[in-house]
């Protein structure tokens, strides 16, 4: 089995193709981390008072904590004063129309395949640009706004929906919930707000790119979605960052509040720089994402397609409070080279009759390692909570590692929880049968894998889809040996 | 005579330490159909997976002309775009894609390596709902996972089916009779006869001889111990059914 698969590893190194850099003029403040950085940051974005203190408040929580360490990671120490905390693109701040946005900018998200101007024409899907610390541009705003729907960025909603922004902000992850989250509190730049009116459907998938380009900088967005009774919207979110021999942080927050019967789609596809086949540089994506399903009824679902990072620790989890709320969580990770992935989710069924799935792809090629970790929990009141936890590791190398840790937690004796995992190899029948039918070694591997990942692929939207697979086939070079 | 398509010379091969094959001949010529025979572990597997090139048997001795090519120098996909094709006894599921993505795949590969250009979905749906017919199969098959599930006598069409699509030019069937009830058994050889290629030969593995009822073998060859110990035409299979292979050991 070694022998044939080291075969594999020309085809597993393929090129990153969003490692590029724009060169643009930036706005940026010096590295390190004080309250004069938070208020630089904060007056920057000509925020409101309250904005400021929540900002202040997390920052000196922040310093009390400790960095968590038990994650199945390893990395050396982060020094937070050697980060730039903001960095902006010099341009005009909140665009009208894409004429106003500076065509660098345009040109970076049309290499990295998303034309914003024809986005704006010819497809469905509505997109917040955030480059480094700023969101840069922002489409169909004024088509939402027609049914209430807000969408813009997150420092545009601090301006001009304050009311929003302090009845949610810190709702579902506070400023104390953890050292990242704490960190993301005090310093966060920008990202994606998205309110969805009682009743309304969104029509058109809402995305946000997230694109890291100044160097020596964290990227800290925080994103907010909050969906009224009976409506539903499905949102996107995709990342790159330029190729780079150091390491760089990226501490993201993203709450989601899903009112009576509003259902919350959010998918997600990573692909920040992973470092390079000796795992030098990369990014560390250290993310809190989590959701609550507040009223009765209500649903949220997470996808994620992970593939980038030099380190992922990430846990979509949904708060199961309404009463008949449903969580779902549908994963795929990878890890290739030296990548390493702690990713999983957390399932906390407070409500009666509260529904979970989760769905867990972990593929670990190279001397990757990829981690599930999970957590059903069932609080003592919840009566007849189901979970149906699936959690696959599928291993394409000798040197690479899968590694489960399953929590449950029930108090309460209705509860029905399922829970199944395999881990296997890559099987040589199956890739003997597919070459002589005449598939090279490299497309043998790519269509059994995406078999292996399928149940969660049908999860994502359609244009989605076809990008995931595409990027897993990329990804998946260089994975074998 | 014909041109010559497979020759096997004294070969002598096996999986670690473990000498299965021991002086193998044979030589196929283009519109032969041959079988081979022979009682459970004389290597006649080992033979149809070597010749597909599977990965991890070693060879002593010996060597294999596929046309003009060094067989034993060639990866498993390379035989495969030269024409060469292996039934699988045991087809070997694949959860997750779907029959109808496996064998548009497969065929656009091999077109691919000719230099031909991709067929496009229409055109792919309408040849393989032709062949399936003929083969007298479901067409729910293409929408399921390639042979997840499938039934014995389902797992050997769908063999039977990429053999049609990919229009082989030496097609080796391990032991694709077995299992099959006798309509299964009708519809899998009449799919086998009007797929053949006159240009092309047959290698058939089986077991039985009532396969041979349906399909017209040129030779028929026993292997036992790793090499052929006794060749002839269809009335040795005839034969043998009603001796069976002590009978051969005892010469």
């Amino acid at each position: 089995m070694a022998t044939s698969l080291n075969e594999l590893d020309p085809f597993l190194n393929r090129e990153y193709k969003a490692g590029f850099v724009t060169d643009i003029e930036t706005d940026a403040l010096p590295a390190g981390l004080n309250e004069e950085v938070i208020r630089l940051i904060s007056a920057k974005k000509n925020e409101p008072d309250f904005m400021l203190e929540w900002r202040l408040k997390a920052y000196r929580h922040w310093l009390t904590l400790k960095e968590p360490t038990w994650a199945k990671i390893h990395y050396p120490a982060i020094d937070y004063q050697a980060m730039v905390y903001y960095s902006a693109p010099k341009i005009k701040i909140a665009p009208k129309s894409l004429d106003e946005v500076d065509p660098i900018l345009l040109e970076t998200y049309e290499k990295l395949g998303i034309s914003l101007k024809e986005q704006e024409r010819l497809s469905g899907i509505a997109i917040d640009a955030v480059f480094d610390s700023v969101s840069v541009a922002t489409t169909f705003k004024a088509k939402l706004m027609e049914l209430g729907i807000i969408f813009c960025s997150f420092s545009e909603a601090v301006r001009e929906h304050p009311e929003l922004i302090k009845k949610y902000l810190g709702t579902v992850v506070s400023y104390t919930d953890n050292f990242f989250a704490s960190l993301n509190a005090a310093v966060f730049s920008d990202g994606s707000f998205c309110y969805i009116p009682k009743g309304v459907r969104c029509p058109m998938e809402l995305s946000t790119y997230f694109r890291i380009n100044a160097a020596s900088t964290g990227q800290f967005e925080r994103t907010l979605i909050i969906a009224e009774e009976d409506s539903y919207v499905s949102y996107l979110e995709g990342c790159t960052a330029p190729r780079r021999d150091e390491n760089q942080l990226h501490a993201a927050v993203v709450e989601l509040i899903a009112l009576d019967r509003a259902h919350i789609k959010y998918s997600t596809v990573q692909n920040w720089y992973p470092g390079d086949e000796t795992g030098r540089g990369g990014i560390y994506n250290f993310v809190t994402k989590r959701g609550l399903c507040r009223g009765k009824a209500s649903r949220i679902s997470w996808t994620q397609i992970e593939t980038g990072s030099a380190i992922t620790w990430k846990y979509p989890s949904v708060i199961l409070l309404g009463e008949g709320s449903v969580g779902e969580f549908y994963s795929v990770a990878l890890t290739n080279h030296f990548q390493q992935a702690d990713t999983g989710t957390k399932m906390i069924h407070i409500g009666s009759n509260t529904k979970s799935t989760i769905l867990s792809k972990g593929i670990a090629a190279g001397q990757g390692q990829n981690t599930y970790r999970g957590l059903v929990k069932v609080y003592p009141k919840a009566q007849n909570v189901q979970n149906y936890t699936q959690c696959d590791s599928l291993m394409l190398s000798d040197k690479s590692g899968a590694h489960t840790f399953p929590f449950i937690e029930v108090k309460n004796p209705t509860a029905k929880i399922e829970h199944e995992a395999t881990t296997g190899k890559i099987s040589e029948e199956q890739l003997f049968y597919c070459r002589q039918r005449g598939l090279n070694q490299e497309e043998a591997i790519t269509l059994i894998v995406n078999g292996f990942c399928k149940q969660v692929f049908k999860e994502l939207p359609m244009e989605f889809a076809v990008e995931a697979q595409k990027l897993l086939s990329v990804s998946l070079e260089g994975a074998i040996g | 005579m014909n041109q010559i398509i497979l020759d096997v010379k004294n070969l002598h091969a096996g999986i670690n330490d473990t000498v299965i094959l021991q002086g193998l001949n044979l030589t196929i010529r283009a519109g032969e159909v041959h079988v081979i025979m022979g009682p459970n572990g004389s290597g006649k597997s080992t033979f149809a997976n070597l010749l597909a090139r599977k990965e991890n048997y070693t060879v002593h001795q010996g060597h294999i002309r596929y046309l003009e090519h060094d067989l034993l120098a060639l990866s498993p996909e390379e035989s495969a775009w030269l024409g060469l094709f292996l039934g699988f006894q045991y087809p070997v599921a694949i959860p997750g894609v779907t029959n109808i993505q496996f064998l548009k795949s497969a065929l656009n590969a091999v077109r691919k390596s000719k230099g031909e250009p991709p067929l496009d979905a229409f055109d792919f749906l309408k040849l393989v709902k032709d062949k399936m017919q003929l083969l007298e199969m479901s067409e729910e098959l293409l929408y399921r996972s390639v042979n997840d599930g499938f039934s014995g006598g389902e797992k050997k069409r769908n063999e039977i089916l990429q053999m049609a699509l990919l229009n082989p030019l030496l097609a080796i069937l391990d032991e694709t009779d077995s299992g099959l009830d006798i309509d299964a058994l009708k519809a899998v050889a009449n799919g086998i006869n009007k797929e053949r290629r006159i240009d092309g030969a047959i290698l058939l593995i089986t077991h039985y001889q009532r396969l041979l009822d349906y399909i017209k073998p040129d030779f028929v060859h026993v292997l036992s111990q790793g090499k052929m110990v006794k060749s002839g035409d269809k009335s040795l299979a005839l034969e043998l059914e009603d001796k069976g292979y002590a009978w051969l050991e005892g010469q």
